[in-house]
């Protein structure tokens, strides 16, 4: 783990001393470019005067302490900018992931219950309805279509603008809401998040209802079936308790390894819905060349990544006895 | 008239629709059984002996369709809700089958499981209640160390184990009826003789009827009372074990007696019935067994033959050699 940490920092590290920008054009105003004694000035304050090795070095120790640099753009040290946005993006990524979940599952199941019937056929249709649209075009479709025309949901954001947000304790809208003991925000937030999250939770719910169908299929032929039902229990019980449990371990997988894609997909739909979150930073951070913000995004997010992979291998012991015994 | 059997399945048949042709697995079996009373039903891999009591107890795959009649305590099985056959299963009527591995759920423990099929049919029984329950279960099938083991998962067991563990679930609610598919074919020769005495053992006790499937005559040598014998989905001879064994009526059988190995007997090859069970979809016409039977003469290639019975024995063939009184 911490290996593959030093690696996640060293490439993003080089991955922007590969591309073609020059730093020196976010920080230095064109007008001041052409001063010599300015750009010297900015390339010692910024340490673009020492060697490549000088500068990794110089950046893993300032990592260790927790800095990550300062922002060319917002002028903040990156680490504070990431940790604030932080929370917004893992409360879109969760939200996602809980509605892509659920409705993967259900269709999954439903799908391999009813195989071969206008149910499976319209659960495949979804799923890959979900995973060829892209996430932006799904985005502003429905965003026009649920908010615009409609007026059923809101608009972008996290709140309504009009609205005082709570203070920040967790940075999870909803949760900071709860706790500052106000419901009506609650349900405000909720309501700006049902909208972005099932946006980005749909590709993954198409993704994990193929599955969970494929893994139902097969242990619904398995003779254990046959032995709950030769006992006496209900479908919903066979299905449920005796099949679905069987097909947690792969399930609980491509839950997992959907989180990566969860986390790319947040940096489109949080610039479509106007989401603070980290996605939204990146792309900010990309289009000015802030070198440490990039390389702070994605730092933390392989971090993330790799804990939600610590997360699934966890969660993989308790779903099977057979490698929690073994 | 006299009582009514336990269990008793009249002309059952079941068919399969597949690419919109019709399949006859089991083309009118007629069967019963009593408390206390062990039937062997025997008869090779996709005879349709299994698919017949599955379809009696509501559990024939989906594109199945079942006909005829299954009456269990005077109450008949075909066409019944549901939720009244869900009640009767795992409760009066319990089933084990052939692979105990498989057949046991691999993420619940083998307590959890045993406690399910007593919660299920018995809504006051507490989850600890339960589980004290399924350790005397273990018990009862001499499984040592039941309080241990119950909290175990099925692959901690070995396969007898496992079929014990089957067996316990099977009897849990004390049911009256048992069928029992194939119940040690996945398991060692030793282990077998071990299972069957828990069984027969179970059966005296629990005054059970029992069913017993298997394509091994062998095993029912010893344990069953009565014997049928299916051939393609049709009860082909049906006696008391040891007049099927002692004056066998129909050639099928004489085969399959033929075939069992016998230690005590020096021989060069064993026996063996010439051919294979013909496919579902191509029976052959008259009687089903005619292809492959050394006295087939002309009649049983076009006429099915009649079932001659003299008292307990009935057979159907042409040629039944059934002893003096017989009558069509």
């Amino acid at each position: 783990m911490p290996f593959l940490v030093l690696g996640i920092v060293t490439l993003a590290f080089l991955l922007t001393t590969v591309t073609k920008g020059d730093p020196l054009t976010a920080i230095v105003s064109d007008r001041q470019m052409n001063d010599p004694v300015a750009v010297a000035a900015a390339k010692a304050r910024w340490g673009l005067d020492r060697s490549l090795p000088e500068r990794y070095v110089i950046y893993v120790g300032n990592l260790l302490t927790g800095d990550m640099g300062t922002s060319f753009i917002t002028r903040r040290p990156v680490a504070q900018d990431v940790f604030f946005r932080l929370p917004a993006t893992m409360e879109l990524v969760l939200a996602a992931m809980l509605i892509g979940s659920t409705i993967g599952i259900t269709l999954g199941v439903l799908a391999a219950y009813f195989r071969n019937t206008v149910i499976d056929h319209a659960a495949r249709f979804f799923a890959l309805f979900g995973s060829s649209i892209p996430v932006f075009w799904l985005g502003l479709a429905l965003l026009y279509v649920f908010s615009v025309k409609w007026g059923i949901l809101p608009g972008p954001g996290r709140l309504d603008p009009r609205a005082t947000p709570p203070p920040s304790v967790t940075g999870f809208m909803t949760i900071d809401t709860l706790i500052a003991g106000n419901m009506k925000l609650f349900l405000d937030a909720l309501w700006h998040l049902i909208l972005p999250a099932f946006v980005l939770g749909w590709a993954v719910a198409g993704t994990i209802s193929r599955l969970v169908r494929a893994n139902m299929l097969e242990v619904l032929d398995r003779e254990f079936i046959l032995t709950a039902r030769a006992k006496g229990a209900g479908e919903l019980r066979v299905v449920v308790r005796h099949a679905l449990r069987n097909t947690l371990v792969p399930t609980l997988t491509v839950i997992g390894y959907s989180f990566a894609y969860l986390l790319t997909g947040a940096v489109l739909t949080e610039t479509i819905f106007s989401w603070p979150g980290m996605g939204s930073y990146a792309v900010e951070a990309a289009r000015g060349l802030d070198f440490p913000a990039i390389i702070g995004v994605t730092i933390v997010g392989g971090v993330v990544f790799l804990l939600t992979n610590l997360i699934t291998d966890i969660a993989y012991v308790i779903a099977n006895p057979r490698v929690r015994l073994g | 008239m006299q009582q009514e059997p336990l269990f008793a399945v009249r002309d059952l048949r079941v068919s399969f629709t597949r690419h919109g042709q019709s399949f006859k697995a089991v083309r009118g079996i007629s069967l019963h059984v009593d408390h206390g009373e062990v039937l062997g039903i025997v008869g090779e891999s996709g005879s349709g002996k299994s698919v017949g009591m599955l379809s009696a107890l509501g559990l024939q795959p989906k594109t199945a369709s079942v006909s005829g009649s299954a009456r269990f305590n005077g109450r008949e099985l075909v066409g019944m809700p549901m939720a009244q056959l869900r009640a009767l299963r795992g409760s009066r009527i319990a089933m084990i089958f052939q692979d105990p591995l498989s057949s046991l759920n691999p993420v619940m423990t083998v307590g959890a499981q045993i406690a399910e099929t007593i919660r299920l049919h018995n809504a006051g029984v507490s989850k600890r209640a339960a589980m004290d329950r399924a350790a005397e279960l273990l018990a009862l099938v001499a499984i040592p160390q039941p309080d241990r083991r119950i909290h175990q998962f099925p692959h901690e067991f070995s396969g007898g184990m496992r079929q014990r563990v089957m067996i316990a679930m099977a009897v849990a609610n004390d049911p009256d009826l048992l069928i029992a598919d194939e119940p040690t074919t996945a398991l060692d020769v030793t282990v077998q003789a071990q299972i069957m005495d828990v069984l027969t053992d179970l059966r005296r006790r629990l005054n059970l009827g029992l069913i017993l499937i298997t394509h091994d005559l062998g095993v029912l040598a010893g344990h069953a009372d009565r014997v049928a014998v299916v051939y393609s989905g049709e009860v082909v001879e049906q006696a008391n074990v040891d007049a099927l064994f002692a004056r066998p009526a129909h050639p099928y059988t004489r085969g399959l007696i033929a075939s069992i190995p016998n230690m005590a007997e020096e021989k060069e090859r064993l026996f063996s019935i010439d051919g294979a069970p013909p496919p579902l979809g191509k029976l052959p016409g008259g009687c089903a067994f005619h292809p492959r039977c050394p006295q087939a003469q002309d009649i049983c290639r076009h006429v099915p033959p009649p079932v001659r019975s003299n008292g307990d024995h009935r057979a159907a063939c042409h040629f039944a050699t059934l002893p003096v009184g017989s009558a069509a």
